[in-house]
């Protein structure tokens, strides 16, 4: 790849929820802003912006991580995914969502797409997790108005559909 | 908050990626994974003319492992390394699930988090503990440098401007040694307030401890606990910790005292 000058715009391209996208980057434009300002994915909020809220978190080739702190350059090639891409259709609401909804998960909601990419490749990777390993893997989420309780009760609850019914 | 403008360079080779940093020496940055970097980007605690992203470098993407030592590539992640069957280190192990949190140590390197030597951050620590060693490299030359020299400072390294680092070493564990890491901090996976690990054989215990001084640092105390209670005490005084929003020094001081003693026992037990 040629050098990326810093007063250009670049054609970035990757898959975005199994679709494949593309636009115009600078090589300073962070990733959360490509997603939401270039790609118009406004489901994934900003937050701290220096990588400690996990407001931004999006799963990057299956793992989650943070797009505040990622270079929309670097994602070039990429396999994206967020919050977006985790309804099964319009009108219907995946299991962990479901469950949040059901269990009173969020308040305000600026937390939760975060929240939700990082517990749905949580899961899905360990899909035995105990209480403590979810609570370990939460800490990487700030939520300043639910109090935490009501999001354990959902990831548990979603944990245990999940594992009774892994296509769902 | 958002970075000043920069060059990007995906460099394919590290021929590329060293002749770049050779030209540019202080105006480059090295990106691997980035969350270190791109919080100092963002902050504009760091404005580069250009960043070299070193990802798609296939020789620096590589975990090698021998009988005595794991040598561990500038493009590895934290989660390769997690996920890497048979680590045999079991500090390294234990210390790894300190590290920030899952979603960061999905793209942050190993070697990223020594290039940017916070004095609290666990893998530096892991490194002087077990006498880990930093390979440097630069258009001109390599050399090693081991870790207890390699951290000079607060996010200080004896790395210059040209240099970065191809690689680190870290020994596996050996028989007879027992080692063993603990961690206080506000929630899992901030900064450690204090972090200590110890490593022990049948006559010494080595402790080393992050966030206290300016660097990760080391002290080899006797295995015999009658004296090695003041010796700790000593090393606890010596390590000029300062007060600051999290922890005053004395607290510090006195977790160095208490966890560390508690650390040097747990290696000591668990020698096999």
């Amino acid at each position: 790849m040629p050098r990326l000058t810093a007063d250009r715009r670049h054609t970035v391209r990757f898959t975005l929820n199994g679709r494949a996208v593309e636009g115009e980057a600078e090589p300073r434009l962070l990733l959360v802003d490509f997603l939401r300002h270039v790609l118009g994915a406004t489901g994934t909020h900003v937050g701290c912006e220096h990588g400690v809220c996990g407001a931004c978190t999006i799963q990057i080739d299956g793992d989650p991580a943070r797009a505040c702190i990622m270079l929309a350059v670097q994602a070039d090639g990429a396999d994206i995914r967020t919050v977006e891409g985790l309804a099964p259709a319009p009108d219907r609401l995946s299991v962990l969502q479901d469950c949040f909804r059901e269990f009173h998960g969020l308040q305000c909601g600026f937390c939760t797409p975060g929240i939700l990419m990082s517990l749905d490749a949580f899961l899905r990777a360990q899909p035995d997790a105990t209480e403590p390993e979810i609570r370990t893997m939460l800490s990487g989420h700030l939520c300043r108005c639910t109090g935490y309780v009501p999001i354990m009760a959902a990831a548990l609850a979603a944990r245990d559909r999940l594992k009774a019914n892994p296509d769902a | 908050m958002k970075p000043a403008p920069f060059d990007y360079l995906r460099a394919g080779t590290a021929a590329e990626a060293l002749e770049t940093l050779h030209q540019c020496g202080g105006d480059a940055r090295i990106l691997a994974g980035g969350q270190s970097l791109l919080p100092m980007l963002n902050m504009r605690l760091a404005r580069p003319g250009v960043v070299i992203d070193i990802m798609h470098v296939p020789e620096w993407q590589r975990i090698e492992t021998t009988e005595t030592t794991l040598r561990i590539g500038a493009g590895v992640r934290q989660i390769a390394l997690e996920r890497h069957p048979g680590l045999r280190q079991p500090l390294l192990t234990a210390a790894l699930d300190w590290v920030g949190h899952a979603q960061t140590r999905s793209r942050g390197t190993v070697c990223g988090s020594v290039a940017h030597a916070d004095p609290s951050a666990e893998l530096p620590l892991v490194l002087v503990a077990l006498k880990g060693t930093i390979h440097l490299r630069s258009r001109r030359r390599r050399r090693d440098v081991a870790a207890a020299d390699f951290f000079t400072g607060m996010m200080a390294t004896t790395r210059t401007d040209e240099e970065m680092i191809e690689a680190v070493s870290i020994p596996t564990a050996r028989p007879g040694t027992g080692t063993a890491f603990r961690e206080m901090a506000r929630r899992h996976g901030d900064f450690a307030i204090v972090a200590c690990a110890a490593v022990a054989d049948a006559t010494t215990v080595r402790l080393a401890v992050a966030g206290v001084a300016d660097r990760p640092t080391a002290i080899d105390l006797p295995a015999d606990p009658a004296t090695r209670d003041d010796a700790l005490d000593t090393f606890a005084w010596s390590l000029d910790a300062r007060d600051d929003l999290h922890a005053t020094a004395r607290y510090r001081r006195e977790l160095v005292r208490q966890i560390g003693r508690s650390v040097m026992q747990e290696a000591m037990q668990c020698r096999a």
